[in-house]
């Protein structure tokens, strides 16, 4: 089996356009949660986000490209961008035929959805731009990153709601390590913070009004937020050979399902992915210094979380740190495993575990090292990323320092 | 503003080009015109004139639309404000 590693990373996302701005806000605990900027907040409920500030897509793309990418595909090509130039690779041949692109997203096009639903329902218009389709679909960003980098190997789209970034870079994992590609641009981008998109999301009740704070005693619920992350995996053979600059290496991945419930999460389901990366990536449970929690901040889902974790690691549990950056970023559902990778990245790398701000108060239910409101320097050489999804999908992935 | 310079500046928008570089005589392959690129142009011509273009993107020959030329484009969108008035 290959060994798999990370040459190139990128976002764009509440904390910042860039990896040095998010990791700066991550280190500083730093919230990105704020106003929701959207037409029609007034009949919202929930009327906040981790939305991404000072954003105007003119000046990154042209009006021929604009027709084209929709919000989630925009954020995909300038987080892809910035782990191409990280990576320093460039596609042609034999590598271009090996390479290719993994992402997730869960709502894809929703904001071009929402524009012209409104267009053709509340306004009465009867055409619609002809490029909705391609602009809509979940797998358009996937396409767009292939032909701007002229990768000609396996690429598609993975939607698994929350955990679908984490799915996604777990194929994207596989893929290298077994042989059947070299290189993969991976991770996942949501944009859904629109009108329809947040009315769905009130409707299930489990979001907050007014912050997110996994882990504390007072949450009250999920923040949604919006971006994008994306990174380079390499194989280890071909990184080395050309001298690449290696983030961190990819040790292991596992999937579970927990086959019980549409939106309750399971321990145990949850407890099998963890145990099954740590197991994949030939860890033993003391050497993981660091999880980067699943963290949505409601009720299910940090008891569920922590019972699986302690489930899991045992005695080990209660020397490990675990913290939810979802506090900062907000919930960026189909790509919040790829932004979350980015924390872990940082845990290793700089010897930094991102905080879980907002925390107010214990909750004996959630009795871990969450490593409350302030970053802490930590040396830490294995990590974890959990993604719990809705339906009951969980990927976990497992990261070694380089 | 005439049929003739509304074509011509949406057809130049679509070519990246000064409406004064698009002619009566071009054809859009001139032009750098690919069929995603009519089928927007299409689009923009409906929404401009409030018309319906009857323009199928599988067989662009099919139909009295005719899009040899940009003259034959006008001459169409002509006929439909016409028809469809």
């Amino acid at each position: 089996m290959k060994r798999v590693v990370i040459t190139g990373s990128g976002t764009i996302n509440a904390l910042g356009h860039d990896v040095p701005t998010t990791l700066e806000a991550m280190r500083e605990g730093r919230c990105g949660i704020g106003a929701l900027d959207i037409r029609d907040v007034d009949r919202l409920a929930v009327k906040i986000g981790g939305q991404v500030r000072d954003y105007d897509e003119q000046t990154h793309f042209n009006r021929q490209q604009i027709s084209l990418y929709d919000r989630f595909t925009q954020f995909t090509l300038l987080a892809a961008k910035q782990a191409l130039d990280e990576s320093g690779l460039t596609f042609s041949g034999d590598l271009a035929d090996r390479s290719g692109v993994v992402l997730g997203t869960s709502g894809g096009g929703l904001n071009t959805q929402d524009e012209n639903y409104r267009a053709v329902y509340e306004e009465g218009k009867n055409r619609v731009h002809p490029f909705i389709v391609p602009k809509l679909m979940n797998n358009a960003a996937a396409s767009h990153v292939s032909m701007q980098y002229n990768l000609r190997g396996p690429s598609f789209t993975v939607a698994t709601a929350c955990a679908s970034s984490n799915h996604a870079m777990g194929q994207a994992f596989m893929m290298i390590r077994s042989g059947m590609a070299d290189v993969m641009v991976t991770g996942g981008s949501e944009s859904m913070l629109c009108f329809g998109g947040v009315k769905a999301w009130e409707g299930l009740r489990v979001m907050s009004k007014d912050a997110c704070r996994p882990f504390s005693a007072t949450r009250n619920g999920m923040v949604q937020g919006e971006g994008a992350g994306v990174f380079v995996f390499e194989d280890y053979d071909h990184a080395i050979k050309r001298g690449a600059v290696i983030l961190a290496e990819v040790a292991g991945f596992a999937m579970s399902s927990d086959a019980s419930d549409i939106v309750t999460p399971s321990k145990q389901g949850a407890a099998r992915a963890i145990a099954g990366a740590l197991k994949d990536a030939n860890l033993n449970r003391e050497d993981v210094g660091y999880i980067n929690a699943h963290g949505t901040g409601t009720a299910a889902n940090d008891k569920t979380e922590c019972a699986a974790v302690a489930d899991v690691f045992g005695a080990h549990a209660d020397n490990l740190m675990i913290s939810s950056t979802k506090s900062m970023h907000g919930h960026l559902i189909g790509g919040t495993g790829a932004v979350e990778l980015l924390a872990c990245i940082m845990a290793l790398r700089d010897g930094v575990i991102a905080p879980t701000i907002g925390y107010e108060e214990a909750d004996p239910e959630c009795a871990l090292d969450v490593v409350p409101n302030q970053a802490r320097d930590a040396n830490v050489r294995a990590v974890l990323s959990n993604a719990f999804a809705f339906g009951g999908l969980n990927a976990v992935i497992a990261l070694k320092s380089a | 503003m005439s049929t003739a310079s509304q074509v011509i500046e949406i057809i130049a928008q679509q070519a990246l080009l000064e409406p004064s570089d698009v002619t009566e005589g071009s054809t859009l392959e001139d032009l750098g015109i690919d069929s995603l690129g009519l089928v927007e142009s299409i689009f923009a011509i409906e929404e401009a004139f409030d018309i319906t273009v009857p323009f199928n993107a599988n067989d662009p020959t099919e139909g009295d639309f005719d899009i040899s030329t940009v003259g034959s484009i006008i001459m169409a969108v002509d006929a439909l404000v016409k028809d469809q008035a």
